[in-house]
């Protein structure tokens, strides 16, 4: 089952590039995006990435940091990036092979890939919005913007 | 099923009947391919149905993607500012395969426009907001790529890179 909101998200400590690693805590204070995708420089993959690579201002601008997570290798993860010229951090969920997917609850044990699926996390690091959408569809933006205001606006 | 939630308005570039039942928006990226299959579609579709559509086009530029998506897309606005927006946008499409900013200014050369006014209107910020809007209501009507078609309001699904498949919106 997808966690789902009010639930603590879990902390990890994954690779972001061959010699950095990030943790979830290390954003506390800010808002997270988390966006599990199923692998690196599959067609619906990178549409997804593209869009939000676009939207990264309007991510900023809401108080918001996008972190991608899939289970491909962090070698994969700098081809791929420096390739679509992505300017977020790509996780690598590969050891343990997609413990985090695990933990929030979208792994897909048939294909041994993360589903894909959207996570919204505040700044105390409480899952406020979460969604699982088709492995083959894009799930476009409005969500996550409108889980952001929804946050925003809330506070004011 | 997503919405159009940016209802058509005045500072719409449209083309075809204003009081039409069927009102057609296009999000596009003047640099994706897949927008570049459209064109050609969406005109067969004006020639056999002009008066009983309406036709919107919106900026949906993929910058990173596309690089030259989102000064082709502030060339085709600044040309509208001069009242050959539809010019410039069949321009852009018919030579898709080799835009920057060299061809756009031959385009807009070729086009007649006054070349000072649109080599300003070109920068001007003011466009670029606008292109960041129509961007933007895109992006929260569930845009998640080009082209992307809203009919009277609702996303349609059935749009598959053909024209019969576009054309089956006659017949909604």
């Amino acid at each position: 089952m997808i966690l789902t909101p009010n639930t603590p998200a879990p902390d990890f400590d994954l690779y972001a590039t061959p010699d950095q690693r990030l943790k979830l805590s290390d954003f506390k204070g800010k808002k997270v995006i988390l966006s599990f995708y199923p692998a690196d420089w599959s067609p619906v993959c990178s549409d997804q990435l593209a869009l939000y690579n676009e939207t990264l201002n309007m991510f900023r601008n809401a108080g918001a940091e996008l972190l991608g997570i899939s289970v491909d290798s962090k070698w994969s993860h700098l081809a791929f990036s420096q390739e679509r010229k992505f300017h977020f951090p790509l996780l690598a969920d590969f050891e343990p092979k997609g413990e985090v997917a695990k933990q929030y609850g979208i792994y897909n044990n048939d294909g041994g890939e993360a589903h894909r699926a959207l996570f919204v996390i505040d700044e105390k690091g409480i899952i406020q919005w979460s969604y699982l959408s088709p492995d083959g569809i894009n799930p476009g933006a409005d969500g996550i913007l409108d889980a952001l205001d929804q946050l925003n606006n809330g506070k004011n | 099923m997503a919405h159009l939630k940016t209802a058509v308005s005045k500072g719409d570039h449209t083309l075809g009947n204003p009081n039409a039942a069927k009102v057609l928006v296009e999000y596009g990226d003047y640099q994706c391919p897949h927008c570049g299959v459209a064109f050609p579609f969406i005109n067969r579709l004006l020639d056999n149905y002009g008066d009983e559509i309406l036709f919107v086009f919106r900026n949906f530029p993929l910058q990173e993607s596309h690089p030259a998506a989102m000064m082709s897309a502030l060339a085709a606005e600044a040309a509208g500012q001069q009242g050959k927006f539809w010019e410039m946008h069949d321009m852009i499409f018919e030579h898709q395969a080799k835009l920057s900013a060299d061809t756009l200014l031959h385009f807009a050369e070729k086009l007649q426009l006054d070349m000072q006014q649109f080599s300003q209107d070109w920068r001007s910020q003011e466009l670029m907001s606008k292109v960041e809007g129509d961007f933007e209501g895109g992006l929260r009507s569930g845009v998640n790529g080009t082209p992307t078609f809203f009919l009277n309001g609702e996303r349609y699904e059935k749009y598959a890179s053909t024209y019969e498949s576009l054309e089956l919106m006659m017949r909604d």
